[in-house]
């Protein structure tokens, strides 16, 4: 891969402002993943790649700054009895898988087509992708909320209902969160295409979080938390890996962690307060807005390949400075989503509760 | 009884935010020791591993307990939902 000592050399100074840059994204990011059970990474390694680290240790130090927050929310949402550790880690062994295949295919690519076909493969899969599983995720929770179901409980899709109904022998497992038994070869496909996708566009949440909500049937708030426990599975292998080589940057990790872990608390105890539609919005909303920022830049790399005319370097800058914008637009607007569910939940509680005091002292 | 958890909260957000900031400062006064023996790759690898689970436990710790005694905690009734 790459010779660990020339790496070394590639660790980039810190100044004030550079650490205060990473703090509060991870703090953003942070407040996000610990709501929706992903997100954050598609900017911040874009993010780190602004100030001049390269893109496999940029990638590498996200990584390595992903598991310890997973494990920390992850731990917290237990608490709330959101989580289904086994269905997480079952899902994580095979996200794994994903991982390491979804990078051969990463580093196949680049060999040969060099870095503007890798870029190219990512945002066209980032586009694809977000498009069908971001519009599908955002009109439902949007149909929720027109029909004004959002207190009530999240029903099966047709397909959930047939994964809980098939039973190939040996195969079967319990799960919390689904409150049924289903074949753990239903799960491998899933993990594997989770963690393919976080191999290809870091994010492994946009999959994984659906999949398990509307293939095998696990409530929203349920379904977030337990991506987490993935996160976690996938982020220590690969931290491990590109560790072995020499990649990560631990200081920048560190930085984004301690921003990422006052949000990813933050976002957890939001989960308490907001109905579950909230999670499928928030998420729905983050995936379609970023895939605008990623279909910016498609024509950039086309141009670079020669897939379509030249394009002047002034407006090629110009793309990619919105483009980057937008993500940065789209993680700001999951975050404030959260905070006001949050204010908004936090009001009402105090309310109820000052309506039950009223009525005590009435009696 | 909220307030006595808010309390405690407070005293281990003190303790585990100091700890904190030690282990960050100790990070940034020796990061070239950190920058030249975290970077070497094979069985080093186990060296940013280990650091971030420390740093997990110790800064999550901190950031829990940091939000506990503000008063921002989860919800006591499933009626918000």
């Amino acid at each position: 891969m790459h010779d660990a000592v020339a790496v070394v050399s590639q660790f980039i100074d810190l100044s004030l402002w550079t650490v205060l840059y990473l703090f509060a994204m991870g703090f953003v990011g942070g407040l996000v993943s610990g709501f929706i059970g992903s997100g954050g990474a598609f900017v911040l390694t874009p993010g780190m790649m602004s100030l001049g680290v390269p893109g496999l240790m940029a990638v590498a130090s996200n990584m390595c700054h992903k598991f310890p927050k997973a494990l920390v929310g992850a731990t917290k949402r237990a608490k709330y009895g959101q989580v289904d550790v086994k269905l997480g880690v079952v899902l994580g062994i095979s996200a794994e898988a994903g991982v390491l295949y979804g990078a051969s295919i990463q580093e196949g690519i680049k060999k040969a087509y060099g870095d503007a076909g890798s870029n190219l493969y990512v945002s066209t899969a980032f586009v694809v992708i977000l498009a069908i599983v971001g519009g599908f995720v955002l009109r439902d929770a949007i149909k929720s909320y027109r029909a004004g179901t959002t207190n009530d409980e999240e029903k099966l899709t047709k397909i959930a209902r047939w994964v809980q109904s098939v039973n190939i022998p040996y195969t079967m497992v319990y799960f919390k969160a689904l409150n049924a038994r289903i074949s753990v070869l239903f799960t491998i496909p899933l993990g594997f295409a989770t963690g393919m996708l976080a191999a290809t566009i870091a994010v492994g949440g946009f999959i994984g979080v659906p999949a398990m909500m509307y293939v095998l049937g696990a409530p929203g708030l349920m379904a977030s938390a337990t991506e987490l426990v993935i996160a976690f599975v996938m982020g220590v292998g690969g931290s491990f890996k590109y560790a072995l080589h020499g990649m990560v940057d631990i200081r920048l990790a560190l930085i984004i962690l301690a921003g990422s872990l006052f949000g990813i608390q933050l976002g957890a105890i939001g989960t308490t307060y907001v109905r579950p539609y909230m999670i499928k919005l928030v998420m729905g909303v983050i995936m379609v807005t970023v895939l605008f920022s990623r279909a910016l830049m498609l024509p950039v790399y086309m141009s670079q390949l020669h897939l379509i005319g030249e394009m002047s370097p002034a407006t090629s800058k110009l793309l990619s400075n919105t483009s980057f914008a937008i993500m940065m637009f789209a993680l700001g607007l999951g975050a404030f989503i959260v905070l006001k569910a949050m204010w908004q939940g936090k009001r009402e509680e105090r309310l109820r509760e000052s309506a039950g005091a009223l009525a005590v002292e009435r009696i | 009884m909220a307030t006595t958890t808010r309390k405690k909260a407070l005293v281990s957000a003190i303790i585990m935010g100091a700890l904190s900031i030690g282990l960050y400062a100790l990070l940034f006064l020796k990061q070239d020791l950190v920058n030249s023996n975290f970077g070497k790759g094979g069985a080093y690898a186990l060296l940013p591993i280990a650091t971030a689970f420390l740093f997990s436990f110790v800064h999550g710790s901190f950031t829990g307990n940091f939000w506990t005694a503000l008063g921002i905690e989860a919800a006591k009734s499933k009626g918000g939902k």
